[in-house]
């Protein structure tokens, strides 16, 4: 075949790309592909791919979006730990003149690699996944605004996680740090496709970030449930509200700044380049104009589940519920005063400095203000120490610490000394570990039994929660001490000896997190063998207090038979204390949204269409765009898209229901 | 809150005895909104780019070379125009008269085309003249931000052709109404945008 033809065909894919001299990538891949081809075949052999079409891919219930969100966060969070424990292993061994087992190419890859998934295919699904199925029973909704909206911007999620993992196999992933700085990421020093895969992978993702970011806000905002004004709203979907309004308010930046980016490296642009008059610092500002709202996109969910927890098992209305929503409101505020604490060191003067460096302080005072309220609410409560309050009480204690170290660094003078050290990675790994982490897994062990009918099992999930909470001690604390000693972040070998126990012991913790992560996934197996032992058919497992606890579990598609009407803001138990009585009669057909295979395809090629731009394979590129705005008008010619559940299948799966409580007694 | 009222004898009801509709597309239009603002903020990105690069010529043409202000005075009169007469389409909507409408959404389309096709014209005269996005941070950023704004528009022209199918197809229907008070949001948004442009870069630019 004539080259130019190749060329055209492939554009710079070539068998070259294939990374074959990579032994560790190799092994992976045949890992991976038979772990894969093995799913396919289980998939096939019991014939569930039309179940899962049907009834998971296609679907627009919130609820099951958000369980394949958390699917998803479960299977890049494995991906994101392999890539953190090699690191570890690699920096425990490079002393003494050994290079350790990683080249540096490989490594820096790594390092990219693992923030990059740990922030937008582990943590945000995890967290957009646990409000998708929470905030609609919260507040008494039937669905999301947006159902149709909610399946394409899960599947466009998913589809910058393919792309990612994409580049595992075929080429090669950035080498320039998770935030990829220009010049490091421009086309002169990056000219392989690493960038492009990272550009691409985030700007899919990035869609269906924004868009679910919209859907939720509308959700909270209109289908709120009669009497639910905004101050009786559960803390949970308060801390959502604010979450999504900076997911709205701050992603559009970063689509913004990854374009300039990108037009940089195909374009020939001068936005970011150090001559024809660009300014690189410049994506250093607009990136973390991004990046500081969203740590606390990750964070702010959490609180709330930690609320919710709190007072749960604490048997108590939640204490400062004003002050609560009032703090969350100010850091929502706060946190696009602070970007620039990021880059200190950049030079912008003692003034600028001071100002960014003090709005970053007070962001401690209504986080500290949660804090207290949590330990008030537990204030002569009755405290039932079951998983997710254990969960609560471990991120209470390594979460402070890490405030700690954030007011520290948030010194201009101190951070001078610590900007870009170990001591940095140890602070955020604790805020996020310790805040972010332990709040998902409280939130799972909480709301898994309304999920699916049956609690987690209480002995894995316990020595899970010790693996990790130990093991996050273990893994981080030695890097303060690093950095303090001044080493700093993303080095792959070391020339003092003396630091070689630090990384042992850090080395050591990550193993423990490992037994961690191994016993979760033990829990969820034991958990569903032992499902019928487990069960909970009250709906209602730890007595709960808010509205997604007064319907089944798992709840039915249309969420309530009957619109529910509120008087409190502890709204199930203000009904239980009440004396509720479940209605048995007189259910009306419900309006709800049909499924539809839009969102998949508009993502499949919205993955082809990134695909191509990394590869330069222009016909591809093209073909995809056409096809994607072509199936996005061709959706709008679809008019009808809801149906109505019957109100005789509403009465049978309601006494259903009832015939399961009275089997209770 | 009638429904949470005692009922004798069985205690508190907590839920609406009848099906509480939420009118289709109850939300659309706030969701409208927030995707305008997200979209806002791009071109607040765009500007904030161009106001750091936007003196940054690198030695090469700057504003006053380029800029022909009369033809953006004329682009300037056909964008406002189009939202004029997208105006007119929505009043006509409103009294459901479906020619009149349609009428009114292809002058618009019109104008929106003839906008493009001089903001092309433009274009293609600077890259003419060597004035091209590489040369300098200044026409990188410049290009970025009214290239951005005429992406925006061929895609509401694109849109726009799509809905008045929709409406010959299906009428002015409910949801038709909806999709097309939201392009005019949308339109008058880009309307909003360019005002932005025509003064920070044009008018500005020339006095820089």
């Amino acid at each position: 075949m004539p080259d130019t033809l190749t060329k055209f065909i492939f554009g710079r894919l070539t068998w070259e790309s294939l990374p074959l001299h990579e032994p560790i990538v190799v092994a992976t891949f045949i890992a991976v592909a038979l772990g894969g081809i093995a799913l396919l075949g289980v998939i096939t052999y019991f014939k569930l791919w039309t179940y899962l079409w049907r009834e998971w891919f296609t679907s627009v219930d919130h609820k099951k979006i958000g369980i394949m969100y958390m699917v998803l966060g479960l299977v890049m969070l494995l991906r994101g730990f392999s890539d953190a424990i090699m690191m570890r292993l690699q920096q425990a061994i490079a002393f003494n003149g050994s290079e350790g087992y990683l080249n540096s190419h490989h490594y820096d890859q790594i390092f990219t690699a693992h923030g990059v998934i740990m922030i937008f295919f582990v943590a945000m699904p995890f967290v957009t996944g646990l409000m998708n199925f929470v905030v609609p029973l919260q507040i008494g909704a039937r669905d999301v605004s947006f159902p149709f909206l909610n399946n394409f911007s899960f599947w466009m999620t998913v589809g910058g996680a393919i792309l990612v993992m994409a580049s595992l196999f075929v080429g090669e992933f950035a080498r320039t740090g998770w935030l990829a700085y220009p010049p490091l990421s421009g086309i002169g020093y990056s000219p392989d496709v690493g960038v492009d895969y990272y550009i691409w992978a985030l700007q899919v993702a990035g869609v269906g970030t924004t868009l679910s970011g919209i859907n939720l806000i509308c959700t909270i905002i209109k289908m709120r449930a009669p009497g639910m004004t905004m101050m009786r709203m559960p803390v949970f979907t308060w801390t959502s509200l604010c979450t999504n309004v900076l997911i709205v308010a701050s992603f559009p930046v970063l689509t913004a700044v990854l374009s300039l980016l990108a037009l940089d490296r195909y374009v020939g642009t001068n936005f970011f380049t150090n001559d024809f008059g660009g300014n690189p610092m410049m994506y250093v500002n607009l990136i973390w104009i991004w990046g500081h709202p969203e740590v606390y996109i990750l964070i702010l969910p959490l609180f709330g589940v930690f609320s919710e927890v709190t007072s749960t098992f604490s048997g108590k209305r939640l204490f400062g519920y004003t002050s609560m929503v009032y703090a969350t409101v100010v850091i929502t505020i706060l946190s696009y005063l602070v970007w620039l604490h990021h880059f200190f060191t950049m030079g912008s003067g003692a003034s600028v400095n001071s100002f960014f460096g003090i709005t970053t302080m007070i962001i401690s005072i209504p986080t500290g203000a949660k804090i207290f309220n949590w330990l008030f609410t537990m204030y002569r409560g009755r405290i039932r120490f079951e998983l997710p309050m254990m969960w609560t009480v471990a991120f209470m204690l390594t979460f402070t610490v890490g405030g700690m170290t954030g007011v520290l660094l948030a010194v201009p003078p101190a951070d001078f000394v610590l900007h870009n050290s170990l001591f940095l990675i140890a602070h955020f790994h604790n805020v996020i570990i310790g805040g972010v982490l332990f709040g998902l897994f409280a939130g799972i062990a909480y709301w898994w039994p309304k999920a699916f009918g049956f609690k987690l099992d209480p002995f894995w999930g316990k020595v899970s929660f010790w693996c990790w909470v130990v093991g996050f001690w273990f893994a981080f604390m030695p890097l303060y001490i690093l950095g303090l000693m001044g080493v700093t972040r993303r080095m792959r070998v070391f020339d003092d000896p003396s630091l070689q126990i630090w990384f042992v012991i850090a080395a050591f913790g990550a193993v423990l997190i490992a037994c961690g992560i191994a016993a979760f996934l033990i829990q969820i197996f034991v958990s569903i063998r032992r499902r019928e032992a487990l069960a909970d058919p009250t709906g209602d497992p730890w007595d709960g207090r808010t509205l997604e606890w007064s319907t089944s579990s798992p709840p039915p598609a249309y969420n309530f038979a009957f619109t529910p009407v509120i008087r409190d803001n502890d709204a199930w138990w203000d009904m239980k204390q009440a004396g509720y009585i479940r209605p048995l009669a007189g259910f009306k057909p419900i309006h709800m949204p049909s499924n539809t295979g839009t969102g998949i395809i508009l993502a499949a090629f919205s993955v082809a269409l990134g695909f191509g731009l990394i590869w330069y394979i222009w016909w591809l590129a093209a073909l995809s765009f056409v096809c994607l705005i072509a199936t996005a008008i061709g959706h709008t010619f679809n008019y009808h898209r809801d149906f109505h559940i019957p109100a005789a299948e509403v009465t049978r799966t309601e006494k259903a229901r009832t015939t399961l409580l009275a089997a209770q007694g | 809150m009638a429904s949470t009222a005692t009922v004798a004898g069985i205690g508190p009801v907590f839920h609406l005895e009848e099906e509480h509709a939420h009118a289709e597309g109850g939300s659309t239009m706030l969701g409208f909104w927030l995707y305008l603002m997200s979209d806002c903020l791009i071109f607040a990105m765009l500007f904030a780019a161009y106001g750091v690069l936007g003196g940054n010529y690198a030695a090469g043409p700057a504003p006053k070379d380029l800029f022909d202000l009369d033809l953006v005075a004329v682009n300037t009169a056909m964008l406002l125009f189009s939202s004029i007469t997208y105006g007119f389409a929505m009043l006509t909507m409103d009294k459901g008269r479906v020619a009149a409408t349609q009428a009114w959404l292809a002058v618009t389309g019109l104008f929106g085309l003839a906008f493009l096709s001089i903001e092309l014209y433009e274009f293609a005269h600077m890259i003419h003249e060597g004035a091209t996005p590489q040369r300098s941070a200044f026409l990188s950023s410049f290009f970025t931000l009214v290239g951005t704004h005429g992406l925006h528009v061929t895609f509401g022209t694109v849109w726009l052709v799509t809905l008045m199918v929709q409406v010959a197809r299906f009428g002015l229907i409910e949801a038709n109404r909806r999709r097309l008070m939201c392009l005019s949001m949308f339109w008058h948004f880009l309307d909003v945008v360019w005002i932005g442009v025509f003064t920070f870069v044009y008018l500005m630019g020339m006095l820089r």
